[in-house]
């Protein structure tokens, strides 16, 4: 029986990738441990190693093939004493890609060494997203008529960055790995090659000693973008974000002042388990003195990290780790600049209000066009900034829809959603025709097994079930 | 081959320290010297032991600062200041002007005064914990708007929202003000870091005391300050006591300047109660951190003669021993006795005393009589910006 080699997952997030080359022919011996292939992840390279021993017989997918999805047979080995007979190599790539079924994903001519560049991989990255969550409406912040680009998040945040170093000799990135390897997530690609390690700077793992030394640079004067590998580990350092950064400009009396951003994925990534699974949002939007963010598309990614960077206050800009790879559209501006504490409407509509945040607004963007097809229209609202809460916004929308539902990766208890449910009640008790509910995670760690984990995530489904609950449908 | 148990010998030799200790055991070297080690490998070490020593070994050479009469004058002058300030402040606490915590300098004053005279003030940092009041009347900034800082006015240098423990002039460079133990020590590297990234030729001093130095923060900026020669001096204030635990009781490692030595920051053991010794021994640590070596480790040792706050009735240590120091040891008495020695009048001493006196007693009548801060006070410097 030959040996069937598949297409690896090489990252918790992985779902496809492109084979980007063959190191081994037809014909070849393998044993464990050669590397038979290069796979090229959304994030990185990564060679791909023979576990088994035997002849290859067929490379089933042909090198530069985009889109693979994960669990794809990609070649095949016969064991000692089977047939070895050589099939012929795939053809063309195009053939030999049967599960890279997205219209999205189009195969570009490759360079002779196999390499992808940029735009591949950014479309490769849009086939990721699950279809109907990506599209939020135009952003009335940006001019009619300007050229997009499309963009994945990661490019959009390190562009942020790029541009804010470029006119601004104060501001330095610092980090675990954000330098000569490039960002653990790749956020931080091409910057030390661009502005050297003076101003793009590793530091040990030591988040409590390199987060104090940020807010220290900030009060002495300097601009740093501070990033955590996952803001798992910054509750290591949340003493220096709180206590040194956010209540110093009051305790001094508006003398001394933090501009510091803290930044880093946020939230559940993908089968990482409990200690690397939470949504830090409600924690650090609970404090006077701190601006925190989390945006959900590219472009307020970008327009909002730069916002953050230029500002003087101390920010939290709280990215997700699974919508790094998605691409949206992101204006094609040299002055992109979007502003704090200001909710958007991504999606109107007039019988019910979601609101939500990061990841959780992709998921509120499905729920809404499903419940088209039912004849509830929905709003959906994304938050943007958490602290200040952008509460005008909500509002207005409430008194329109009269009906609301907050949807939010994160626990359910003193969670943003039950702040804006408070305000809500507080503010705009009048208007409510029902209940608000909230869509939360399960008010349980994050569990690691695959059924268990999708249980305690929210959802499109449940975020609808919710709608429906609050319309009386 | 030489016993660890004579090594330490050496190194106590060499860093004898000029006052008596406040409470502190040496605990003897475990005798665990391996059974073979090549000749390269002791010459290798006694390198880097002595790399390691080589500042301490310049401050025991040569101890005492060569100040002019005039110097000599004006750090005494500052030291009575920021003792008169003290004792005001405590009286003020007393009678219910100054409220929560309250930490008092009093017996410590020959350290700030003696390490910030070397600095250039405004272009040097400086940072500190919560007992800040004598590194800002060090460092030349206004006993008013202290004093009315602590009585939580208006005119307080944070407006009075800050208190006691959370104070700062970005004008004189002087950072705070914080009042989480060993939160300073971070971020007076990241300050270090400022002035390295621009160039300024700026050195940040870092103060904390023997508590702090057992925070984890502490040695996570050890290693990256070392790491990345920040400009930076590490300051041990080791006062004999965290709170109300004797530092035998809570340190393993109770001679503060070696713990740099992991790190490869060469340590100072210096006497905290002589600002001259003081002064002297920042003059080698700046010439060495100037120079762009990285940081030093300096252990100031050090006595404080009040409660830990003012809250505090300090029944840990008997009334002999805080005795024995005032007696004996006091930093303002000695240097009252070398002016005296060295010819300087006692009525001209007695005029800095009358004058110290009286402008205490102005910041005292201008923290009283100034009006708290408006109630619009409440909700300004949250945030700088408006969204």
């Amino acid at each position: 029986m030959a040996i069937e080699l598949k297409m690896p997952a090489l990252s918790p997030t992985m779902e496809e990738g492109t084979l980007a080359k063959w190191l081994v022919k037809p014909g070849d011996e393998v044993k464990s441990g050669d590397i038979l292939a290069e796979i090229e992840t959304d994030k990185a390279t990564m060679e791909f190693e023979a576990v088994d021993e035997g002849t290859v017989t067929e490379l089933v997918v042909a090198e530069g093939t985009e889109g693979v999805k994960v669990g794809t047979v990609i070649a095949k080995i016969a064991g000692e004493g089977e047939d070895a007979a050589v099939s012929a190599p795939a053809a063309a790539p195009t053939e030999a890609a049967p599960a890279a079924a997205q219209p999205a994903v189009e195969q570009k001519a490759e360079e002779s060494d196999g390499r992808v560049g940029t735009d591949a991989k950014a479309k490769a990255a849009a086939a990721i997203a699950p279809a109907g969550t990506a599209k939020p409406a135009a952003d009335p912040e940006i001019p009619a008529g300007t050229p997009m680009v499309s963009t994945t998040v990661r490019e959009a945040l390190r562009d942020a960055m790029a541009e804010e170093m470029r006119a601004d000799d104060r501001v330095f990135v610092m980090g675990e790995e954000v330098a000569e390897y490039q960002g653990a997530y790749k956020v931080t690609q091409g910057l030390l090659d661009e502005f050297g390690p003076k101003r793009v700077i590793d530091t040990p793992i030591t988040e409590y000693g390199f987060a104090g030394i940020g807010a220290g640079a900030a009060m002495g004067g300097l601009k740093p973008v501070v990033e955590f590998m996952t803001f798992n580990f910054a509750m290591q350092a949340i003493d220096h974000i709180i206590n040194s950064a956010a209540k110093t400009n009051y305790m001094s009396g508006g003398q001394m002042r933090c501009p510091i951003v803290f930044r880093g994925p946020n939230g559940a990534a993908a089968r990482v388990g409990a200690q690397h699974s939470q949504n830090y949002g409600p924690w650090y939007a609970s404090v006077p003195g701190l601006v925190v963010i989390a945006p959900y598309d590219a472009a307020d990614a970008k327009g909002l990290l730069r916002a953050a960077i230029q500002s003087d206050d101390p920010v939290v800009f709280l990215e997700n780790e699974l919508v790094y790879g998605r691409s949206f559209d992101v204006p094609q501006l040299d002055e992109f600049v979007l502003p704090i504490g200001k909710a958007r409407i991504v999606r109107p509509g007039k019988d019910v209000t979601i609101v939500s945040y990061s990841i959780g607004v992709g998921f509120a963007l499905e729920a809404a066009e499903a419940l088209a097809g039912e004849g509830i229209d929905a709003e959906v609202i994304d938050l943007r900034t958490l602290r200040p809460l952008d509460k005008a916004t909500v509002l207005e929308s409430l008194s329109r829809t009269n009906r609301m539902v907050v949807a939010e990766e994160g626990f359910p208890v003193c969670s943003i959603a039950s702040e804006i449910i408070a305000i809500a009640m507080e503010e705009g008790f009048d208007h409510l025709d029902a209940p608000v509910l909230r869509v939360c995670d399960e008010d349980v760690p994050l569990p690691y097994a695959a059924n268990l984990e999708k249980a305690a995530l929210i959802d499109a489904g449940k975020i609808a079930a919710a709608v429906r609950k609050v319309c009386y449908r | 081959m030489r016993s660890e148990a004579a090594k330490e010998k050496e190194t106590e030799d060499l860093a004898k320290p000029a006052r008596p200790r406040a409470p502190r055991t040496t605990k003897p070297a475990a005798a665990k010297t391996p059974a073979v080690q090549s000749s390269d490998a002791i010459a290798a070490e006694d390198e880097a032991a002595f790399a390691l020593r080589s500042l301490q070994q310049s401050h025991a050479n040569n101890k005492q600062y060569e100040a002019s009469d005039d110097e000599l004058l004006r750090f005494y002058e500052q030291m009575v200041l920021i003792r008169r300030f003290e004792e005001k402040a405590g009286q003020l606490y007393g009678l219910g002007l100054i409220g929560g915590f309250c930490h008092l300098y009093i017996g410590q004053e020959a350290v700030a005064v003696g390490l910030q005279s070397a600095l250039k003030e405004g272009h040097d940092s400086v940072i500190t914990g919560y007992r800040d009041h004598g590194h800002m009347l060090a460092y030349g900034i206004d006993p008013k708007v202290i004093m009315a800082e602590l009585t939580g006015r208006g005119a307080g240098i944070s407006r009075g929202k800050g208190g006691s423990m959370h104070m700062f002039s970005t004008e004189h460079k002087f950072y705070g003000g914080h009042g989480i133990v060993g939160a300073q020590v971070p971020l007076g590297a990241g300050l270090a870091f400022a002035h390295k990234y621009r160039e300024d030729g700026g050195v940040c001093m870092a103060y904390f005391g023997d508590g702090a130095a057992n925070q984890g923060q502490v040695y996570e900026t050890f290693n990256m300050a070392a790491l990345w020669k920040l400009p930076i001096i590490f300051v041990v204030e080791n006062n004999g006591y965290a709170m109300g635990t004797a530092v035998k009781r809570g340190s393993a490692e109770t001679h503060f300047y070696r713990r740099g030595t992991a790190f490869r920051i060469p340590g100072m053991d210096v006497n905290g109660m002589d600002v001259l010794e003081v002064r002297q021994a920042a003059e080698v640590a700046l010439e060495f951190v100037r120079a762009g070596n990285g940081p030093v480790l300096m252990e100031l040792n050090t006595y404080r003669y009040r409660g830990h706050s003012m809250s505090d009735p300090a029944k840990y240590r008997s009334r002999e021993e805080v005795q024995e120091m005032r007696e004996k040891h006091d930093p303002i008495e000695a240097a009252k006795q070398e002016l005296l020695k060295r010819g300087v009048t006692e009525d001209r001493i007695k005029d800095i005393d009358k004058k110290i006196r009286q402008q205490v007693a102005e910041a005292a009548d201008f923290a009283e009589s100034s009006p708290e801060p408006a109630m619009d006070e409440l909700y300004t410097d949250v945030l700088v910006e408006k969204y």
